[in-house]
């Protein structure tokens, strides 16, 4: 991110991507929690249908992103020493694209499992 | 509009400093204050939550034990306790971030109709934390 544009890029991308995990994040709250699935199958199901799965792809990276952007204004603001600033921010950073690359590969994984051979619901 | 203002001849002399008072026990913050402090805090809790989820979600979708190991460990009491402040912080952060959003849009930015939407957000986001709250627990 360009220095200069830093601070108005941020603030765009922090209400784009909330308008879509307003949506989606919604749908999936109360999908879990009005009608959470029985069985892996299940839940396998649900997740590799084709528009849960696209849904989930696209939800991933823009809630990372805009945790990103509002945990590192919130640290930003909090933790003034430079090193240990550095230090956490980097540590929040590998927190979330590794959580963001675990559970992209697991709908990948659930995507594989529907239309591989020899799983039936 | 007089035609002789200018903006340099017509400033104030300048203020004397303002007295910085940051003692978080006695500052009494107004409502949109506290929405606003309470929005930044359910987005720290949910920034905590990410790698967990992702964790959990990764396990109940790889085999039908690991699904079992997750679900059992998301209905013992101890974490619903847990599931039902990130639900709360999810719809609080949803409500505020609503407002945040219309405000963006210039709606609601006087301060009559900035509190009043500040206690609407903060209230909605309470009563819908009981009603989903019910179908959590």
């Amino acid at each position: 991110m360009s220095r200069q544009a830093a601070g108005l890029k941020a603030w765009i991308i922090q209400r784009l991507s909330a308008v879509y995990i307003v949506l989606f994040g919604s749908y999936l709250a109360i999908q879990l929690v009005f009608a959470p699935p029985a069985s892996q199958a299940e839940f396998v199901a649900w997740v590799a249908a084709p528009l849960v799965a696209l849904g989930l792809l696209l939800y991933i990276p823009l809630l990372l992103l805009h945790a990103w952007v509002g945990i590192r204004d919130v640290l930003i603001d909090y933790i003034k020493p430079y090193e240990l600033r550095v230090g956490v921010l980097s540590f929040f950073a590998l927190l979330l694209l590794g959580s963001g690359v675990w559970a992209i590969q697991a709908v990948l994984v659930a995507r594989a499992m529907l239309s591989g051979p020899g799983i039936t619901g | 509009m007089s035609s002789q203002s200018s903006p340099l001849s017509d400033r104030k002399p300048p203020l004397p400093p303002r007295p910085v008072f940051l003692d978080l026990w006695r500052i009494r913050l107004p409502l949109p204050g506290v929405v606003s402090i309470l929005h930044r805090i359910s987005g720290v809790l949910m920034v905590l939550a990410i790698p967990i989820s992702a964790w959990l979600f990764g396990m109940a979708v790889t085999s039908e034990t690991g699904f079992q190991r997750a679900t059992g460990w998301l209905n013992s009491p101890l974490i619903k306790l847990l599931l039902l402040v990130l639900m709360w912080s999810f719809l609080h952060h949803l409500f505020a971030g609503i407002r945040y959003l219309l405000m963006d849009l210039g709606y609601a930015v006087d301060l009559a109709a900035a509190r009043r939407t500040a206690a609407l957000a903060a209230g909605i986001a309470l009563v819908a934390t009981l009603i989903l709250g019910g179908g959590l627990l």
